[in-house]
Formats: C-alpha cells, structure tokens, sequence
C-alpha cells in the first residue's frame, strides 16, 4: 500500500503535467492521462527502472453515451518486479483516433481489435485493424450502449434455399427490462407505449 | 537455377477434432512449413459481456461458468472477488476454505482435459480415457455441492450458495488419496514416451521476455521459468496460510507446460487436503441480510427475511458506484474481471480478462517455421478453451 503511493508519487513528478488526475480507490492505482500522451505515458510505465509494468493485462472500453467524451479506454498493467498493478486512464470524443501501441506490447494488437470490433474506437499505425470477435460482415458495435442487446439480424437454415440465412430480428414477446431505478411508474417499454399514445392524441 | 514455389493456404478448422473446439486457423504453408498462421476467433462469440449488462449481480453470475466451461467455479470466483470488493464484505472463514477446495477440484478438472487431449493430439489414446474417467468423479463432486455437473453457478457474493453435504467431504479426502495414483499412471505413459517427447520437446518455446510481451500468464508464463502464481504473490482467501510449491518450468516448450500442468495438479491434491483437515464450522455466506439472501425456513417465521427475499430476487442489492480489478489464478492463467458499477443494481461494465485470448494471440509468433504436424502440438499446449477466448 505504501509502495503504490511510492509510485503514485514517482509518476506524478517524472511525467508531471502528462498526468491529469491520480488516486488510489479500493487499493488500486488509476491514472488519468491525455489521449495525446497515451505512448509516452505507457513507455514511461514500461521501461522505468522503478517502475517497470512490463505486462499488459488487458485493454477495456467503456461507453459513456450521454458524456461530450463519449469513450474511455483503461489500460491494466501489471508490475511482476513490483508486485502492483496500475489502471491507465484515457476519456476521449466519438470520432477521436488512438494511437496504437502495438509497437510497445505486441499483445495490444488483438486487444485493440477488439476495442475496434466493440466499440468502433479506431487506433493509428495498428498492423492490421479487423473484427476480430464478431460475425464475418457484421455492422454496428455491440458494446455500446445504443446497441440492442437481442441485435439486428438473426441466422437461420433456410431448408428453401439449402443454406444459413440472415433475417431481420424477429421476438414473439417484448424483452422486459425492468427499471428498478423508479419501481412506480412501470418499465420503460411500458412509458415508451404510453408516450406514443400520447402523441397520437396530440395529432 | 532456382525454381519458383508457391505457398499454400490451407484452412485448418473450424470443425477440426484438434482444433480443441471452433478455432479456425489460416495457415501459408511453405511445403510442410508454416510460414504463417492467422487464427480466426468469434464462433463462439455470445456477447457475455453485454449480456452481464443488463443483468443484476446475481443473474450475472452463471454466464462465468460457460466462459471456461472445463473449470467453470474458477472464473465465477473472480466475479464474486469483484463484487465483493466493491461492496467491502466479508466472507465467511468456512466459504473462504470451501471456494478453494472447489477452485482446486477445477484446477485438476481441467489440466486433466489438457494432458489427456494433448496426448490425443499427438496420437495416445489411453491417458484421455483414463483421465476422463477421474473428471466424471470430480464432476459428481461439483453435483454434490452445487446441483449441476458443469454449470454450477455455486458461488455467491459473499460466499458459497449452500454448505456442502456431510459425507461429501469423506468422499473428496477419499478421493485425493487415490488420485495420486493415477497421475502416476499417465506420468507412466507420457513422461518418458519416446513418442510424446518427440512431439513435444523443444516444439512451441518460449522465452521469458516473449511471455511477458505477449501478456502470457499461468502455466504459459511459468513453463518458461518466469515464478509467478497469483496464489502466492497476490494470494487471495486463504492460500497465504497454506502449504504448496509452485512448479517452475525451464525451457518453456510444449513438454515443460506438460510437466507443470501434472505437478500443479499434485499441488492442488495436497491444497484439497489440507482444506479438508482445517476445514471450520459455521456460516457459508455472508450475514448481510442486504446481500446473502435469507435461509428457506425463515421464510415462513420472518416478515423481514420475506421482504429481503423477495428484493434481492427481483430487484437485486446495490453496488457502490466505483472500478476494480480482481484476478485470480484460474487453470489457464490470470483470469480477471475489470467492473465497474454505477451505483445501480446492475454492473455498468464488465470487461472479462480471459487467459486464452492473449495465448491464441501468440499463436502465429509461436508456430512460424514449424512443421504442419506441430500445430496440434502447439495449440494442444496452450490450453485452449473457446468458452473463454470468445466471451
């Protein structure tokens, strides 16, 4: 615990103004950088003598659909040496593109894919930007939030036409989603159905 | 003169018995070279993540059984790490000895799937039927305790869901005695095969520095002589106060990760035991009325526990808002869970950190310029399993 303020320290004067805002939350290490910084930030982390977070855990993406910086991206690095591990924090605007860093840790590549594959966060100078989880030809980003959990196509075999087929997405029932946010005024599939009555009076 | 050649692609999967489940692999091949291999993912792709979303904290739970579904309360114990941690409880001391009896029980479970199908993939027959036989065991055991063979759905936030039968604690020592045995007997048949040391000494090696860059983590990272467990160097529940070697391979090539994979599940033998001897009385989930639904019988007696039941089946408890990372040393390696909650019922995110993707990421530096036959090898080593690396 002492360490990781060590090295909370350690970063906010070696990199000084890179930094926007660190804390230590439930014994974790989150820093929060500028997107423009991502490289030399991650750099730092990896080749420090002090520091070296020679391991990328992963790369996660978040969406923030009603904030102007719609995205974030968190880096989890991992410290063997240490024994610590630290989040890196970067929030950014819809069309923005993100520096790759591939070139630091070859294993960002297929994690930056799948941020592409998920989320549609394109990165700069990545080898070989694809889908990478998703269906050959597949459109949207499933993982933002105006994405519809039941999708927009479905697959069938088509005995007709003696192959798999794609449909529009067909359900014999609404899917309930329950707002336990406001238990008294029904479910939002629920209001949206009443919001268009009333529309339909006004008309 | 020099004569022009070719390089042939060919497809290697997604139905392909060592394909170890729907991998499809673009292999150029230069004669019996593999000059390059480009692994298609995502048949398996089911969109856990998305579905963790709209789900409260308990339903969420049984979609970490089918990630890895060959060690499936491994990864469920991540989860409920997370959980946990944002809600600040504590677990139970007697929750805290059963999750890891059950965590190691996964352990074996599925480094016997590996062992055995990576001598299938070389051409031995007999250790996967021996072994599988040993996981049916285990597997009643997982029934036992929980109600399902596979999908257990057994750990809670805050604990386990029910205590474990009296006699099932016999029957898991009884169990751990006999089981030495036949890891000496598939030793007996692989160790010293001329075989299955020609198919795998010195194919697939890693080098230190390689498994660090390629994010490479369990048995995958300490094949290859880096010594990192997570049960011993971030040890969470109870493993700092139990007795256990983590085995150290050297060269880091297919044979070594076959050698680690059978001491760890002698470790995991000598974990159980040890568990079972200090085994505590008392509760298996947390008394937190607000997160561990109440008992069936309180039901009838207690208004309160009513109301608490009904809440926390429909509405589900509430988790501070905030982000944490927890791993855990699943079979496969580091198998974290990132989640961040916004203060509602349900996560707002959960990004799951599955081992295999990072391992099948490596899998066109680990294979170019092997033989064609090495690729089951390889991929056999690497201890693929699709439920995790498609999500």
């Amino acid at each position: 615990m002492k360490f990781l303020k060590d090295i909370e320290k350690l970063i906010n004067s070696e990199l000084a103004t890179k930094i926007q805002n660190s804390f230590i939350k439930n014994s974790e290490l989150t820093i929060e950088i500028d997107e423009n910084n991502l490289i030399e930030v991650i750099q730092f982390l990896k080749s420090n003598e002090r520091c070296k977070f020679k391991q990328l855990i992963d790369i996660a993406g978040v969406d923030y659909p009603d904030s102007e910086k719609r995205f974030q991206l968190v880096y989890l690095l991992l410290s063997h040496q240490n024994n610590i591990r630290i989040k890196v924090s970067t929030q950014f605007q819809l069309n923005q593109i993100i520096n790759s860093i591939t070139k630091i840790f070859p294993s960002a590549n297929w994690m930056e894919r799948e941020v592409f594959d998920m989320y549609g966060i394109k990165f700069k100078n990545h080898p070989d930007l694809r889908r990478i989880l998703t269906d050959y030809g597949f459109k949207g980003h499933p993982l933002r939030k105006d994405f519809p959990l039941t999708g927009f196509n479905e697959v069938r075999y088509s005995e007709k036409e003696k192959k798999v087929i794609y449909e529009p997405v067909k359900l014999e029932q609404n899917y309930r989603n329950f707002d336990f946010e406001s238990p008294w005024e029904g479910t939002n599939y629920l209001k949206e159905i009443k919001n268009l009555e009333k529309h339909d009076k006004k008309n | 003169m020099t004569k022009k050649t070719k390089s042939l692609n060919l497809n290697f999967g997604p139905q392909h018995p060592a394909a170890h489940g729907v991998l499809r692999l673009i292999l150029e091949l230069d004669g019996e070279v593999v000059e390059k291999a480009d692994p298609h993912i995502g048949l398996l792709h089911r969109g856990t993540e998305k579905l963790i979303e709209q789900k409260t904290y308990t339903q969420a739970l049984p979609y970490f059984d089918r990630l890895d579904y060959v060690a499936p309360m491994n990864q469920e114990h991540a989860f409920a790490l997370a959980a946990e941690k944002l809600l600040d409880i504590e677990v139970p001391i007697r929750a805290k000895y059963i999750r890891v009896i059950f965590c190691e029980i996964g352990r074996i479970l599925s480094h016997i799937l590996n062992v055995t199908t990576q001598a299938l993939d070389v051409g031995a027959l007999t250790p996967s039927l021996w072994g599988f036989e040993e996981r049916e065991t285990l597997m009643t055991f997982y029934e036992r305790a929980s109600g399902s063979r596979l999908h257990a759905n057994y750990f809670r936030t805050g604990g386990v869901h029910q205590d474990i039968p009296l006699k099932l604690i016999d029957d898991i020592e009884k169990f751990c005695k006999s089981f030495p045995k036949i890891i000496d007997d598939l030793e007996g048949l692989l160790t010293d095969n001329r075989i299955f040391k020609q198919r795998n000494v010195e194919i697939g090696i890693v080098t230190k520095q390689e498994a660090l860059d390629h994010s490479f983590s369990g048995v995958m990272l300490r094949g290859s002589g880096v010594p990192w467990d997570l049960r011993r160097s971030q040890p969470y529940e109870i493993y700092k106060d139990l007795d256990f070697k983590i085995p150290v391979g050297k060269n880091g090539d297919c044979y070594d990760r076959y050698l680690c994979r059978i001491e760890e599940m002698r470790e995991s033998v000598k974990i159980i035991l040890q568990c079972i001897e200090k085994l505590p009385k008392g509760p298996v989930k947390s008394i937190d009325g607000k997160i561990s639904p109440p008992n069936r019988d309180d039901l009838k007696q207690s208004m309160e526990a009513l109301i608490h039941h009904f809440k926390l089946f429909t509405e589900g408890y509430r988790v501070p808002k905030g982000d944490v990372y927890t791993a855990v040393e699943a079979p496969k390696g580091e198998f974290g869970v990132y989640l961040i909650s916004d203060g509602t019922n349900k996560p707002y995110r959960c990004k799951i950190r599955a081992p295999g993707f990072s391992h099948l990421q490596a899998m066109d530096y680990l294979i170019r310029g092997h033989m064609l036959a090495d690729v089951p090898a390889v991929l056999g080593s690497l201890d693929i399993v699709f439920g995790e690396v498609d999500r």
